[in-house]
């Protein structure tokens, strides 16, 4: 059984006010499944609503028609999904509370999730430093951190409960090239210790194909192609096509 | 956390002095009857408008009563009854604008429209017809403002909560399965405290004088009691002959006032890691910003 299905999936947001009954189809028709372990790239232009699309995968919203199921289950039911799912996002700004430290960051899905009985001081220091961090770290806050420390801790605070997939939206879009390239090292290595599946949403095909195994091309709320990144070469859609061009040519 | 908390507040001198001040006025106003040298209602013809002397160490008034002693007294309505009614409505309000601000839709909708409603009308007005009904006295003044004030205090605080509940961390949290009342908890309210100190401490000044307003009117504290606002007035009459009776109640206020407006601030500072200086060794050697640019990936 696929780990996430998406099936005829649609969402709008009123545009106006109150009164107002007009609104904008953000996500169109959008049918796709992931394998578990699996990590599918989903590549649009700001605007596309690919975001929407992560927000409700990460079931921070519901979608107006359609399903959007993780292991057979609604993926909107938070006791259903407990911590199993988690996420990382682009702005590592706001990403941690500014009143934590990293440690406390780091403890609050454990929290959540009962684990953290089992779990002590310790393996936050195992999760610093699977990310490439030290313990000394740990008493810090986040207008301490560098932008790539921060988005490593939030990757650490992510990975903290195991979970069976992440959501990245924009995850590494707003680093420095040569932080992007480590973040993304660092992302395949923990992907590959914990079988994780991740959902990887960005703008860049470049670091999506990087990373990837399938990439999704995402345009005006609907799924043009979906590609193995080997095949990329051989996309037929527009859309894929033109992406791959500028990227080429850059 | 709390332990840092007082840390900051202790290295902070305005801090301490400002806690000093208000904890000294609230003690003075709890225990009056210890700290006034006098009774404060009792009138002393031969004293009128007497000036400072060792037996009354701020004079006397018009009708000959002790300054001191009636500042001394006045702080239980001035102080101790504005900061009940500003904290009833400050906790009803910050209430409803962190559920309006946090579940948006319909929920903020409806609190909202009430907050219209409420703020459609003018205090003063809202105030005197609330009076009007329950009738003159203190009490009533107070439950006035408690009933009025929360829809303001609502407004800014759900403004303060719909940019705060934007973060990425509270996504974060939404997402691996928080309820949401330890969300708004432990990720909001922090965030948005720093709004809530500065409204209530900076309504806390205008409430006092609003009071005082009342009592001129005769709609509050009643004639022999002392209170500050009423203090003024009745220096008033003798503004220009005797100035020196408006010093005492006067600069009460903006003793009170002040203090707990650098309390606020303080308090914000301290609780405020960005702005703490106990982090700052670590600050120095955390931040080895990269500096390259441009497009090595892959």
């Amino acid at each position: 059984m696929a780990l996430l299905n998406i099936s005829h999936v649609f969402k709008s947001y009123s545009a106006g006010g109150m009164f107002a009954r007009r609104a904008q189809e953000v996500v169109r028709d959008v049918s796709f499944a992931c394998e578990p372990g699996e990590c599918l790239g989903i590549v649009g232009e700001s605007g596309s609503g690919k975001s929407t699309l992560g927000r409700m995968i990460a079931g921070l919203e519901k979608p107006d028609r359609g399903i959007v199921h993780w292991e057979g289950r609604p993926v909107w039911d938070r006791r259903q999904r407990g911590c199993r799912i988690s996420a990382v996002f682009q702005d590592y700004t706001s990403s941690i509370n500014p009143f934590f430290t990293v440690e406390e960051a780091i403890m609050e899905p454990l929290r959540t999730s009962g684990m953290h009985k089992r779990k002590d001081r310790s393996s936050v220091d195992l999760l610093l430093e699977q990310v490439g961090l030290n313990a000394s770290y740990r008493e810090r806050y986040p207008h301490e951190l560098s932008g790539g420390e921060a988005q490593r801790v939030c990757i650490a605070r992510a990975i903290a409960t195991e979970p069976h997939y992440i959501v990245m939206d924009e995850a590494v879009s707003s680093l420095d090239g040569s932080v992007q390239l480590l973040v993304l090292d660092l992302l395949k290595a923990l992907r590959r210790k914990y079988a994780m599946s991740y959902m990887f949403i960005t703008h860049d095909l470049q670091a999506a194909a990087y990373l990837c195994d399938r990439i999704l091309f995402f345009k005006e709320g609907r799924v043009e192609e979906i590609i193995a990144t080997e095949q990329l070469r051989n996309a037929q859609s527009e859309y894929a096509r033109h992406l791959l061009r500028m990227v080429i040519t850059s | 956390m709390k332990m840092r908390l007082l840390t900051n507040l202790l290295q902070d001198k305005l801090a301490v002095l400002s806690l000093a001040v208000i904890g000294l006025i609230l003690a003075a106003g709890a225990m009056a009857p210890v700290f006034a040298p006098h009774d404060p209602n009792a009138v002393n013809m031969d004293l009128r408008y007497a000036g400072a002397s060792w037996h009354y160490l701020l004079g006397n008034d018009h009708l000959g009563r002790c300054i001191l002693s009636r500042l001394i007294y006045g702080i239980r309505p001035s102080v101790l009854g504005v900061l009940a009614a500003l904290f009833v409505s400050v906790a009803l309000g910050a209430f409803l604008g962190l559920v309006a601000g946090y579940f948006k839709g319909k929920t903020d909708a409806v609190i909202m429209r009430v907050c219209d409603i409420m703020l459609s009308f003018p205090g003063y007005v809202m105030t005197l017809a609330i009076v009007g009904i329950l009738g003159v006295g203190l009490g009533n003044i107070l439950l006035a403002f408690m009933l009025l004030k929360w829809a303001w205090f609502a407004r800014i605080i759900r403004a303060s909560v719909l940019q705060a509940a934007e973060a990425d961390y509270i996504k974060f949290a939404r997402i691996t399965g928080v309820p949401s009342i330890t969300i708004l908890l432990r990720h909001v309210v922090p965030v948005v405290s720093a709004d809530i100190a500065v409204v209530a401490s900076s309504s806390f000044g205008s409430m006092i004088l609003q009071l005082s307003g009342f009592s001129f009117l005769g709609l509050g504290v009643q004639a022999p009691n002392a209170e500050w606002g009423m203090m003024l007035n009745e220096a008033r009459d003798v503004m220009f002959s005797r100035p020196e009776l408006m010093l005492a109640p006067g600069l009460a206020i903006v003793l009170t006032v002040s203090a707990v407006n650098f309390m606020s601030d303080a308090l914000q500072t301290a609780l405020d890691p960005t702005l703490s200086k106990t982090n700052r060794k670590f600050r120095e050697q955390a931040s080895l910003p990269v500096k390259l640019r441009g497009k090595e990936v892959a």
